[in-house]
């Protein structure tokens, strides 16, 4: 495993697998999963500004390839958490668009079934353990997860991933301690932005780069370019391995950047528009479509049919959440408390 | 007089004390270069400059904690929260350490500390982020707890509490931020612990704070129209409660209905209808009625939301049974 400092330590293990050849269609999917994200923010981006969406509401548009490649190399059963910027990791991890644009409007038929909105998107079934609200609060749980996948033995590992302005919640280093100590299968995964919300990554985080932090706890670091899809696959791969075959953690920055407001609700003054379009030259989907395009992997037209598609799967989802009924104000006594089944029903519906 | 938002005069409040008393600096996420999250400290770094306005990473437990010492070594912080809901992260240090620190040094140290931000419901931003955390706080010995539900208290309160020699958590309402009324120039302090008759009465009395206040206003208006008329009591300060203004009151309405937003277990009402029944139980012709938020997490849903909220529905429903 690289190391991105030597400070780090890198696994001792000399036979790490190898990440395996793609094949086209493969390829094609994964181009196919990022360009639906965008098209799908863009949508929110739309509903958001129509008042069809309320609340906070954090787009993913720049950093599309850091969930999608990081999520690529996972088995369906590996558990994935993130923070409130969630949209695209839920996507990547094949949660159905529909249910994710009726959470964002708030309907019954949302992935939280409209009592978590933007934030807290969650799927148990795709193994999605949400979406979570305050900055770092997702890591000590991530870490917990993976410490049930080992407890139980199921070799399989977690990605849980932050930004880089959550790094500095003392829950993420305590975390990272315990999962060193206790060696769990986790992934922890900054998604450098450099920036959090109005806060530029300089003015926020000693010491660079990020992935330092993980000297400390003699754990395994890694840096990727998360604009590009195959460099973030390669070293999640290699992460992923080690978790897997040696139950050790490895902290990945991967670097990336978003190309709108922190959320919908910030008018992001404090970057220049020029600095905005010089990254967006850097496209991460732009970039890989001409990768698969030099490649002879997929034609201009294939890939247009494709974003045809998924700007119909966007389209689609919004008018599913259009349509969809919101949720009865009954509901709002549910899913409080699991049912009993061990011991009696000892709670009465709320009373006041 | 002139008039300004909510949000403006704490601005005024901020900036007229770190005028008179440079041990004052303001210190929290996004406060100074971004002017505030919602533009509270709006161009006090510009004033002040980065030595006592300053920006800090996400991590609410050191800079709690910072302040905390900074307060043991003669320093007045003011302390702002994002919001309250993220104090919970910093819970530890306020209670172990803010309110605890000058008791067990047998009164050696003071924590002159003003722990601020904003909270409440109402806005569709979900369970973690629209807590409405005054009981909790409340119940910690030695911690003051403030909720100005106007812009003049904004103000004057605000000053009030960065000149007090102990921690106060200062708890300000998102929905409020961009309410307008008439706010006294310059030195203008609000009394800790005073509550305020918004509308005098004779039928019932109403005791609330903060945001309900303005929830309770309006039922006041509508019932007012009925020829039912209402006396609201804002409490300002949760605590010290100022019962003495409350009891004046129920004494000669005989009728009390409370309205917080906190949840029903243990919210700040709870501890009023106590000592109302203990101190007043001859006065009262019905029992203490309560309107609070409903005992569950804040859902996402607009509809489900305001249901969760204590309404303007509910209020009058509430004020019905009371009047029976
Ligand atoms: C404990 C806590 N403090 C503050 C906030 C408010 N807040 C939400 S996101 C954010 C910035 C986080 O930036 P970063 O971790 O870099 O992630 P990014 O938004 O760039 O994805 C802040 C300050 C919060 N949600 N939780």
């Amino acid at each position: 495993m690289r190391a991105a400092d030597p400070d780090v330590k890198s696994s001792k293990n000399q036979q790490i697998p190898r990440l395996p050849e793609q094949t086209p269609q493969e390829k094609i999917a994964l181009y196919r999963t990022m360009l639906l994200i965008r098209r799908f923010e863009e949508k929110s981006k739309q509903a958001f500004t129509q008042g069809k969406i309320k609340g906070f509401c954090h787009l993913y548009n720049g950093q599309e390839a850091v969930a999608v490649g990081t999520i690529s190399v996972l088995n369906e059963d590996d558990a994935v958490i993130t923070a409130y910027r969630d949209h695209g990791h839920a996507l990547a991890r094949g949660v159905d668009p529909n249910a994710c644009m009726a959470e964002l409007f708030g309907k019954i038929t949302g992935c939280s079934r409209g009592k978590g909105g933007s934030m807290h998107f969650f799927d148990a079934k795709k193994h999605f353990y949400g979406g979570h609200g305050i900055v770092g609060g997702q890591i000590p749980l991530g870490t917990g997860i993976a410490f049930a996948q080992k407890y139980l033995d199921t070799n399989r590992v977690t990605l849980a991933y932050m930004g880089d302005g959550a790094i500095n919640q003392g829950a993420v280093h305590e975390a990272m301690n315990l999962a060193a100590l206790w060696k769990l299968p986790i992934i922890y995964i900054i998604e450098n932005n450099e920036w959090s919300m109005g806060t530029s990554i300089s003015r926020s985080s000693a010491g660079d780069p990020l992935t330092k932090r993980a000297g400390a706890f003699d754990m395994a670091a890694i840096q990727a370019n998360g604009m590009d899809l195959d460099d973030v696959r390669a070293k999640t791969f290699e992460a992923v391995s080690l978790a897997r075959t040696e139950s050790q953690p490895t902290l990945m920055e991967i670097k990336t950047y978003r190309y709108f407001g922190h959320s919908m609700s910030d008018p992001g003054n404090y970057r220049k528009k020029e600095e905005i379009e010089e990254r967006r030259k850097g496209d991460p989907i732009e970039l890989y479509k001409a990768r698969l395009i030099e490649g002879k992997i997929a034609t201009a037209e294939s890939l247009e049919a494709i974003d045809a598609e998924v700007t119909e799967i966007a389209q689609e989802s919004y008018d599913f959440a259009e349509k969809s009924a919101e949720p009865e104000i009954e509901t709002v006594f549910e899913d409080i408390f699991a049912p009993e089944d061990q011991i009696f029903e000892f709670r009465p519906e709320p009373r006041y | 007089m002139p008039t300004l938002t909510y949000r403006e005069a704490l601005n005024e409040a901020l900036a007229e004390e770190m005028e008179r008393d440079d041990k004052v600096f303001l210190m929290g996420e996004e406060v100074g270069e971004y002017n505030g999250a919602y533009k509270v400290s709006k161009g006090l770094l510009e004033k002040f400059g980065p030595k006592r306005v300053i920006d800090s990473p996400i991590s609410e437990t050191g800079f709690t904690g910072l302040g905390i010492g900074a307060a043991m070594y003669g320093l007045r912080p003011v302390i702002e929260y994002m919001t309250w809901s993220f104090s919970l992260v910093a819970y530890d240090q306020i209670i172990n350490n803010a309110a605890q620190v000058r008791y067990m040094s047998g009164g050696q140290f003071s924590i002159p500390l003003v722990l601020r931000g904003s909270s409440g419901g109402g806005l569709q931003v979900g369970a973690t982020h629209s807590h409405t955390p005054e009981n909790w706080y409340a119940n910690v010995p030695a911690l003051t707890v403030i909720t100005p539900a106007f812009p003049a208290d904004a103000k004057g309160l605000l000053k009030s509490a960065i000149r007090s020699n102990n921690p106060v958590c200062f708890i300000e309402n998102e929905k409020l931020y961009g309410y307008k009324d008439e706010v006294p120039e310059g030195e203008h302090l609000t009394p800790i612990g005073k509550a305020r008759v918004v509308t005098e009465g004779s039928d019932f009395t109403i005791v609330s704070n903060s945001g309900s206040v303005h929830r309770a206003l309006n039922v006041v208006k509508t019932l007012e129209a009925q020829g039912i008329r209402a006396e609201l009591i804002d409490l300002r300060t949760i605590k010290p409660l100022d019962f003495e203004t409350i009891a004046a009151s129920v004494s000669k309405t005989n009728r009390l209905l409370i309205v917080e937003e906190n949840k029903p277990f243990a919210g700040w009402g709870a501890q009023v209808a106590y000592e109302v029944q203990k101190e007043l139980f001859d006065d009262l012709d019905a029992p203490v009625h309560r309107v609070t938020s409903l005992d569950v997490p804040q859902p996402y849903n607009g509809r489900l939301e305001q249901a969760v909220l204590p309404n303007e529905e509910r209020i009058l429903a509430t004020v019905k049974e009371l009047l029976a």
